[in-house]
């Protein structure tokens, strides 16, 4: 296979594009794309400070990669979630890669927020894990951005991962989840920090390439929580489909962003004030986050697990994360909610 | 993810390839040379879900592997709750 752009050696073929690269080129082609969507939906101003959410992962670290090359201002956010020789090893790299790049990263530990790393806040909640654990990461990245005066909040999300996540919400006709599923999450409060994916047009396959080019030392091993999440069985799903028909996820999800989330916007409306405990945006009184903290700590004082209560709709900041092993209805909403309670 | 146990194509061999399947912690061994292509297929594997890598280069479906390499097959897929 020769690359489309030098006609050397490709080491890449993009089906769905229909097209294969050299390793230079596919370089090339990956920045551009990335830049382009940052600049066609306005993601970054070049004179903001812009805050990355770091794991030590490829999709994290690779856009970091790209937003510094590209000359942003750009600060990392490492979230400790103390989860063992996981957590360690994650966070080694994301040190490495500041410091080989002379930027600053910002380190969180979750357990000085909550009282607990994830490990034990899965015993302490009812929560699936991955649902407690993308609660705290936002609201930590929400208040991490606001204490150190951050506009914008970078993730690394890719194709796959919001193909999966609207596949999940379509499967339960989730209609606010489909409503709030977007590239660019507005402050729409003034305890809200823009969120932005600027990876959202680059598949899991493409950062990982992008990523082992680049010679970016990153976490290849996988979450210990994460195994069985449903959101791994809805890329599966989603996998064998682009195999037998390329470019099935991006139709899927750059589809729905063109054609039908308007469709869902449209009866979206969420009231937000501020959290009576911690001050963050919340749609209730006290926030989730602040809601979690309290179970962790009961908990910990001996009293017993109590089932946790759906919340109110969540607020329009939240990603809609894939509920993980979810069994009742009635916590439907309890993945998807960010600041929310 | 997309893969099934290769227990099939194990071997034991004088001179074999050896794949090693990330995040499986696995590896296998096997004799003769083929595309990746009908590599990743013996073995169950998508090749949306891997990067096929030897040595420090990433090989595209096309390409021969054969006896005496060294082939990993990294997954690229990630998941759980995303921030």
């Amino acid at each position: 296979v020769k690359c489309r752009k030098c006609g050397g050696r490709a080491v890449l073929e993009l089906r769905r594009h229909n097209t294969a690269f050299c390793g230079d080129d596919f370089l090339d082609f990956f920045r551009h794309h990335v830049l382009e969507t940052v600049r066609r939906w306005k993601m970054l101003s070049r004179e903001e400070r812009v805050l990355i959410a770091v794991s030590g992962g490829k999709d994290s670290l690779a856009l970091w990669d790209v937003l510094h090359g590209a000359g942003y201002p750009t600060t990392g956010l490492y979230i400790d979630l103390g989860i063992g020789e996981y957590s360690q090893a994650s966070r080694a790299r994301c040190e490495a890669f500041a410091a080989e790049r002379e930027s600053r990263l910002l380190v969180v530990r979750v357990a000085d927020e909550i009282g607990a790393g994830i490990p034990r806040v899965r015993d302490t909640t009812r929560r699936p894990t991955c649902s407690a654990c993308g609660l705290s990461k936002r609201y930590i990245m929400n208040r991490a951005a606001l204490d150190h005066g951050f506009t914008v909040v970078a993730t690394g999300h890719n194709l796959d991962d919001e193909a999966a996540t609207l596949f999940g919400s379509t499967l339960r006709w989730d209609e606010s989840s489909l409503a709030r599923q977007t590239p660019v999450l507005e402050a729409t409060h003034p305890k809200l920090v823009r969120r932005v994916k600027p990876l959202f047009r680059m598949s899991e396959r493409e950062t990982a390439a992008y990523a082992f080019l680049r010679a970016i030392d990153y976490v290849v091993e996988e979450c210990p929580f994460a195994r069985g999440a449903t959101s791994l069985t809805h890329k599966e799903v989603l996998n064998r489909l682009e195999d037998v028909s390329p470019g099935s996820k991006a139709s899927f999800f750059l589809g729905y962003l063109e054609r039908a989330r308007h469709l869902f916007q449209a009866g979206e409306r969420v009231d937000l004030r501020e959290c009576t405990r911690c001050g963050q945006a919340t749609t209730g009184e006290v926030c989730a986050f602040c809601k979690l903290a309290d179970q962790v700590r009961r908990v910990s004082a001996g009293a017993t697990v109590a089932p946790v209560t759906p919340a109110p709709a969540p607020d329009e900041h939240t990603d809609a994360d894939p509920p993980a092993q979810r069994g009742l209805i009635s916590d439907l909403h309890a993945a998807s909610e960010i600041h929310s309670a | 993810v997309g893969l099934r146990p290769p227990e099939a194509v194990i071997g034991c061999y004088d001179r074999a390839m050896k794949v090693i399947l990330r995040n499986q912690s696995r590896e296998v061994e096997l004799a003769g040379r083929r595309r990746v292509k009908e590599l990743l297929a013996e073995l169950g594997v998508l090749p949306e879900t891997v990067l096929v890598i030897r040595g420090r280069e990433l090989l595209t479906v096309d390409e021969v592997v054969r006896e005496d390499d060294v082939v990993e097959l990294r997954p690229v897929i990630s998941g759980g709750g995303r921030p």
